[in-house]
């Protein structure tokens, strides 16, 4: 039986799955991250956690929480709940990976 | 009681909102020959195929639309010699690009050169996880050794890859071996399709239904698995049609996520609409992808829920599935203006199910092989 994959944690370091890049679509003046045969519209929020936490330049997903905490000063624990289960979904929906 | 507010606002002069993608069948010639193909029966011939320049003014024109990716398909899209240039041209005017392929007549010289000129995503369908049965219903010895090893160069390439899985009597029983080689071969993506009963496969239907006990054993060992795939590969899974109790949503809708290009420029709301008679098609050496877009009259007969009978009118789900397919009612109900009969609400819902096991039944059924 095999297990569960793990939630997106601070220590990982994500990427965007081969085949998905960041778009602005100026025609419809929206961010989305486009995919193999799909894509998904970002909100300001969704845009602001894969700028911070998703990329090669990015340390580790516990550096991009810690940006986000400063940039919206919220407090980290809350902040970091949502970015990981933002994180986690768009992982399981292939548009990230570890 | 149908309520005047739909109909009206399909009468408003508002534009449709723009396709997602374009998808264009290059070629509707194919070293394959499975018995499903949703080729239409009567195959484009390649003499009568657009030429390059007149696929990179459709490009042109699918950008202008506001089309976001390309699909590029067939047929087998790679019997084209042009398929690197026009990928080249998508890349240039910021479309995305998909390569819906067999992979029999790729190899890795010839994915390095499509992901130089910028493709994303290879999506490669596979017949079986084995070869034997795989190469039988292709109709192409030696093909499925050739998928699989192309499919490994597209993940060692970079590219994403999605396996493509046609389900059916002869190879439902091995869901899970499919899975496990997707898995293996490093598809981010898995569409588990059942055939679907248009073209090729309707006149094939009694050879290639599957039985109830093997539909829901394979739905089972799907949604058993279904929490342990998750983050590891995206699974597309859809019940089959037959099975089902309400209509998938068509293509998203009506007219209103594709267009889809025929080999010599017909421009389709969807690739089985050939099929409805006294439907008028216009080509791309007609008008433009954004004129029909807007108002072509095969795009506006189904579009919205304006054209919709009871039960859909009436019906709360009428925005999420559009009444189902129209190509299906045809085929099963007799008239594309009514609901799907797949719809446990369509009075012609009882008759899907006696269709369905009375092909189940005919075991002994043969294929005939997708011609030329
Ligand atoms: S379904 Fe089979 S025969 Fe038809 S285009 Fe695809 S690979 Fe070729
Ligand atoms: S009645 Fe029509 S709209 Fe309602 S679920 Fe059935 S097909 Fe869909």
């Amino acid at each position: 039986m095999n297990a569960l994959t793990p939630h997106i944690g601070e220590t990982d370091r994500l990427r965007l799955a081969p085949g998905v890049m960041l778009r602005n679509d100026r025609r419809r003046g929206e961010w989305m991250l486009m995919a193999p045969e799909r894509l998904l519209v970002l909100d300001e929020m969704a845009l602001a956690v894969v700028r911070a936490c998703v990329g090669a330049e990015v340390a580790d997903v516990a550096a991009g929480i810690d940006r986000l905490t400063a940039e919206y000063d919220a407090p980290r624990p809350e902040v970091a709940a949502d970015v990981l289960e933002m994180l986690t979904d768009l992982r399981n929906k292939g548009y990230v990976v570890t | 009681m149908s309520c005047a507010l739909p109909a009206f606002a399909a009468v408003s002069q508002t534009d449709p909102a723009p396709p997602f993608a374009v998808l264009m069948e290059l070629t509707h010639r194919c070293p394959l020959r499975c018995p499903y193909c949703s080729n239409p029966v009567a195959l484009d011939a390649a003499s009568a195929e657009l030429d390059t320049a007149t696929w990179k003014r459709v490009l042109d024109e699918a950008a202008d639309v506001g089309a976001l990716q390309v699909h590029f398909s067939g047929g087998e899209p790679c019997v084209r010699k042009d398929l690197e240039e026009l990928v080249a041209h998508a890349t240039e005017i910021g479309l995305y690009s998909n390569l819906i392929t067999s992979a029999v007549l790729l190899d890795r010289a010839r994915l390095e050169r499509l992901q130089r000129a910028g493709l994303q995503h290879v999506q490669i369908s596979l017949q079986d996880s084995e070869a034997a049965g795989a190469d039988r219903v292709g109709g192409y010895k030696g093909g499925h050794v050739k998928k699989l090893e192309v499919a490994r160069a597209v993940v060692a390439q970079g590219l994403a890859l999605t396996i493509n899985a046609v389900l059916h009597r002869h190879n439902i029983d091995r869901v899970n071996d499919v899975i496990d080689l997707a898995m293996d071969l490093g598809a981010g993506r898995i569409e588990i399709a059942n055939v679907q009963y248009y073209g090729w496969a309707l006149a094939n239907r009694a050879a290639l239904m599957p039985s109830r006990d093997q539909l829901l054993a394979m739905d089972a060992a799907v949604r058993a698995r279904l929490p342990e795939l998750a983050g590891r590969i995206v699974v597309d899974y859809v019940v089959p049609d037959y099975y089902a109790r309400r209509p998938k949503s068509c293509m998203g809708g009506w007219a209103r996520r594709f267009m889809n290009v025929t080999p010599r420029g017909r421009v389709l709301p969807c690739h089985a609409a050939e099929t409805i008679p006294g439907m008028e098609f216009e080509t791309v050496h007609d008008r433009s992808l954004s004129d029909i877009w807007r108002d072509g009259p095969a795009f506006t007969r189904y579009r919205g829920t304006a054209w919709m009978p009871e039960p859909c009118q009436s019906c709360d789900h009428k925005e999420e599935d559009w009444g189902g397919c129209r190509c299906q009612a045809l085929a099963l109900a007799g008239s594309a203006d009514a609901t799907d009969p797949v719809c446990e609400l369509s009075s012609a819902h009882a008759e899907v199910a006696v269709l369905r096991d009375r092909d189940a039944a005919a075991l002994e059924a043969e294929w005939r092989y997708r011609g030329v």
